[in-house]
């Protein structure tokens, strides 16, 4: 009982100290970066919530900002970057074609980036006014505060928790993309021969 | 606009090379037989009167229903006698090629290669004709009007997301 008190109480603590420490990894691809910038920049400055430093190396961060629309291609790639940030960590889709695919409707878009990474936290928009990501940044904080982001659950699961949510999946480990620059380029396929 | 492109080419090509010109809208087109699309090209860009150097545009058309189904559209541009022209050239589906223009304009390797891998049209004595935008593991030619438009070909899914590979 004790010691349970105790984890509790230093989860809490863990938990305060993570959400106002982001290091954001932004994955940027289209148009939704200008919105991020200004986001980021001074006039809206995402730094008061903690997300001070963009870092460009994901093994140094531990929130994945999707911004812009996510192509089929692009996704082995998406799933790399994911596998390379150390847990705990979280994924923020900005804008609706890193949510859903937007209104690319066809052959190359990939239908939102859930499909090949666990997203936490969704913002709608086209592009999403700065406004909403930092609503979307506090309700993210709020999440990791009550432990609920996807990857802090699998961990809870993993140490053998009781995991008060239902619906999580089996740990996620995706299928492992093949190492870039692998990839044979100039096969074609047999239909187009 | 550029009339003096369409009687330069119809003073030189007399032996059935072009097979239809016209105008639409103040711009000047001509429909070129298959064989002499390089030969046509080079001639346009070599003449003093048409001096067309710079091709602005190279794509493909399908069109389904007529034969030959596909056509190869050029667009050329004189930056110094500032006019403009479009060219035409069929490709029918069971022979899917046409000679490159890279010869005659270096810069038209990207612009055939992304002809090939959205349309299917083979580009003969092209350097490296090889998909520019899909990826190699995509199998068809996604702009050609019976490719379904929503047949999406994932390289990669999470667990439990429709569609996923292996």
């Amino acid at each position: 009982m004790g010691l349970e008190i105790y984890n509790s109480t230093v989860q809490a603590a863990v938990n305060w100290a993570r959400k106002f420490s982001l290091f954001q990894y932004p994955f940027v691809t289209a148009c939704c970066g200008m919105e991020f910038m200004s986001t980021a920049a001074p006039k809206y400055d995402l730094a008061r919530f903690g997300a001070e430093f963009p870092r460009f190396s994901p093994r140094q961060a531990d929130l994945l900002i999707i911004v812009g629309t996510i192509t089929e291609r692009q996704g082995p790639a998406l799933r790399r970057i994911y596998d390379q940030m150390c847990e705990p960590k979280w994924v923020v889709a900005f804008g609706v074609c890193a949510s859903t695919g937007g209104f690319y409707q066809n052959y190359s878009t990939m239908p939102g980036a859930d499909q090949v990474v666990p997203v936490d936290v969704y913002i709608p928009g086209c592009p999403p006014r700065p406004e909403q990501v930092l609503d979307a940044l506090i309700l993210l904080q709020e999440r990791i505060q009550r432990g609920e982001g996807h990857s802090q659950i699998v961990l809870k699961a993993e140490a053998g928790h009781d995991v008060p949510i239902a619906a999580i999946r089996p740990r996620d480990k995706g299928p492992q993309a093949a190492p870039i620059g692998t990839q044979p380029h100039a096969v074609r396929p047999e239909s187009a021969k | 606009m550029s009339q003096l492109i369409l009687d330069r080419l119809v003073a030189t090509f007399t032996g059935g090379e072009l097979e239809q010109i016209g105008t639409q809208h103040g711009n000047e087109w001509a429909r070129v037989r298959r064989d002499a699309w390089r030969t046509v090209c080079a001639f346009l860009r070599d003449d003093p009167a048409c001096d067309l150097k710079m091709p602005t545009d190279l794509t493909a058309v399908d069109r389904l229903s007529r034969e030959p189904r596909f056509d190869v559209v050029v667009h050329l541009y004189s930056v110094t006698k500032k006019h403009r022209v479009r060219l035409y050239a069929g490709v029918p589906e069971d022979d899917c090629a046409l000679d490159s223009l890279v010869p005659v304009w270096p810069g038209m390797e990207w612009f055939e290669r992304e002809a090939y891998d959205l349309y299917g049209v083979r580009f003969r004595g092209h350097p490296d004709l090889r998909r520019i935008l899909m990826y190699p593991e995509f199998v068809g030619h996604p702009l050609r009007k019976d490719y379904p438009k929503e047949k999406r070909q994932p390289l990669i899914r999470r667990s439990g997301f429709p569609g996923k590979p292996e």
